[in-house]
């Protein structure tokens, strides 16, 4: 194994978060700040708890899975999708590293870089709401897994994206929605019968239920049953990610 | 067994790449390159030199065809292979806001080298980058930045070093000086093919010359060899008063009248037992025709390469 090579990519990508420390840490700290003042004061006024536990500490796992999807998302695909944009992905491919040792180096960097924010945001949290983690080591596992399976997807849409309107539509279109939907800021059974059973096909969901639990718990769905969905997506964005390099898909022709 | 001297390092055999759009872009090369040569790929653009070259190092993928060095295949064996290549692409691709110093020295982490500061401080002096080490590359020239691409190349200390038209839209100074570099890489014992659509680069460097068009390789000849086969020689006679033609008398040989009639032009085969000059000026002198200067001159690659084309085509 080529370890040096997968370390120099990995600190590559985590120097580079050093140099956009802004955008990095400090813009999504400041968003889910807004977020507590907004939802958590708010209308924290009128719905008071949810499941026994204020609502301004119900939503602190929700918002902090929204930052770990968008910021996985976001860093990964354009860890990768930048230097296939500029060229500099040359030297990768020319490299004596495996698909594996590339994959773990950008991914690796860009799920840490999510845990730490995540990590962030619960101490940021931890300033407005009394917060309370009945499962630290579940919780520390929601956040890893889940921070890597969406690193994956996000290299896959950096693999895939042939602009920089591409790179952004995935997560606007489609995750930042799932992640409102996924019962970020509310319990699915305060939805009418029907939406209950259409959330039930948002992946996300799995994902708050599970982390939420770790917290609280209180969960949507049996937390087995989160776990097992997260391992299901990682295991297609493993396969799809293995595909796309053993085919050299969008970067090797 | 004796060692054979004069076994390649790079082995190339059979290498087809089409290209998804439909295009051949390479067909059926095969050709072996030495150990501590310079080889010259020389084409006009377009041709699949780079293409060859992408192969070689992990770019793109071969359509048909093995690559071998010294026995370990390009795909199958590709750790070892790759850490033995740098590359110097065509396009000028950097990381803009990293430092020389960071850049080079993560190429050399990249290809699983352990850190060496005093090698990249050498790389970095012989390419006169060490003063712009803290520099960000944005800030850099063009040549400067082809010249922190070839740092990176030669961070992990390849024997084998691929330069993919190094002096395309360089000025002349510069040229000169990156001839210098390859000259001295070979010297050091780095075995370098450089691709270019410059022939005086090729018969300025170049131990050996491949001849590239249309995705086929026509020839591959060390270049002296290549110039004596191919090349023509010509004597040019400056003549004492203009000619308006070539006198029937001197018709059995290969003439021509140029400068308005005040030049004749003998073309002959270089390699020839005869070339028969001697016949020439006889025949010259009792035809009455007097001359106040001559000169011989060798035909260039160009014309060399003018022909190998018009023949391929
Ligand atoms: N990715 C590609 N898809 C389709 N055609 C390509 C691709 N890359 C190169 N070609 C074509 O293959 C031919 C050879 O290209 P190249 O190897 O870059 O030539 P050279 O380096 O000798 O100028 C050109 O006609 C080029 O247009
Ligand atoms: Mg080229």
């Amino acid at each position: 194994m080529n370890l040096r090579g997968m370390m120099a990519i990995y600190k590559f990508e985590m120097a580079r978060t050093g140099r956009t420390l802004l955008q990095s840490i400090v813009s999504p700290v400041i968003s889910t700040s807004l977020y507590f003042v907004v939802f958590g004061s708010a209308i924290g006024t009128r719905i008071t708890e949810i499941g026994g536990v204020p609502y301004g500490a119900f939503i602190v796992p929700g918002l902090i899975m929204l930052t770990l999807l968008t910021q996985s998302i976001s860093n990964a695909s354009f860890g990768i999708f930048f230097p296939k944009f500029t060229g500099t992905i040359y030297e990768i491919l020319s490299a004596p590293v495996s698909h594996v040792e590339v994959v773990l180096g950008f991914v690796g960097a860009a799920a840490t870089k999510s845990v730490i924010l995540g990590l962030i945001i619960l101490a940021t949290a931890g300033l407005f709401v009394p917060l309370q983690v009945a499962h630290p080591l579940w919780m520390l596992l929601f956040l890893v897994l889940t921070a890597m399976t969406f690193s994956l997807f996000g290299f896959i849409i950096g693999i895939w994206a042939d602009n920089f309107e591409q790179l952004q539509l995935v997560p606007l279109l489609v995750v930042t929605p799932l992640a409102f939907l996924g019962g970020s800021f509310y319990s699915i059974d305060m939805l009418p019968d029907v939406w209950q059973k259409v959330t039930l096909f948002n992946p996300v969901l799995y994902l708050i239920s599970g982390f939420r639990w770790s917290f609280y718990e209180i969960a949507d769905v049996g937390v087995g049953v989160s776990l097992g969905m997260i391992s299901v997506f990682l295991g297609i964005c493993i396969a799809i990610v293995w595909w796309m390099l053993r085919t050299g898909y969008r970067i090797k022709s | 067994m004796m060692p054979d001297a004069t076994e390649p390092l790079i082995t190339i055999d059979g290498l087809s790449k089409t290209y998804a759009s439909g295009f051949e872009a390479l067909k059926d090369v095969s050709l072996e390159i030495e150990a501590r040569e310079i080889l010259a790929l020389l084409g006009p653009n377009g041709a699949g030199k780079t293409t060859l070259i992408s192969i070689i190092c992990g770019l793109v993928n071969p359509s048909a065809g093995t690559v071998t060095v010294d026995g370990d295949d390009i795909i199958r064996d590709y750790r070892r292979t790759r850490a033995r290549i740098g590359l110097v692409p065509q396009e000028l691709t950097t990381e803009a806001f990293e430092t020389v110093w960071h850049t080079v020295s993560f190429s050399r982490g990249l290809f699983g080298k352990p850190a060496d500061p005093a090698h990249i401080e050498r790389v970095l002096k012989d390419l006169s980058l060490w003063d712009k080490k803290d520099n960000k590359i944005i800030t850099l020239s063009g040549g400067m930045k082809r010249r922190v691409m070839i740092a990176k190349a030669l961070s992990h200390e390849p024997e084998i070093l691929f330069l993919d038209e190094p002096t395309a839209g360089v000025d002349v100074e510069l040229r000169k000086d990156m001839w210098a570099t390859v000259r001295g890489l070979r010297d050091a014992g780095v075995t370098v093919i450089l691709t270019t659509h410059y022939i005086e680069e090729a018969e300025e460097i170049a131990d050996r010359v491949g001849v590239i068009n249309k995705g086929e390789l026509i020839v591959v000849e060390e270049k002296t060899e290549l110039m004596r086969k191919l090349g023509q020689k010509r004597l040019r006679l400056e003549l004492l008063e203009p000619l308006g033609s070539v006198p029937d008398a001197l018709a059995g040989h290969d003439l021509e009248l140029t400068d308005g009639g005040a030049c004749l032009v003998y073309t002959y085969d270089a390699q020839a037992g005869r070339t028969g000059i001697t016949a020439l000026l006889g025949e010259l002198s009792a035809a009455g025709i007097r001359f106040k200067d001559l000169e011989t001159s060798k035909s260039s690659l160009e014309e060399i390469f003018v022909s190998l084309v018009k023949e391929g085509a």
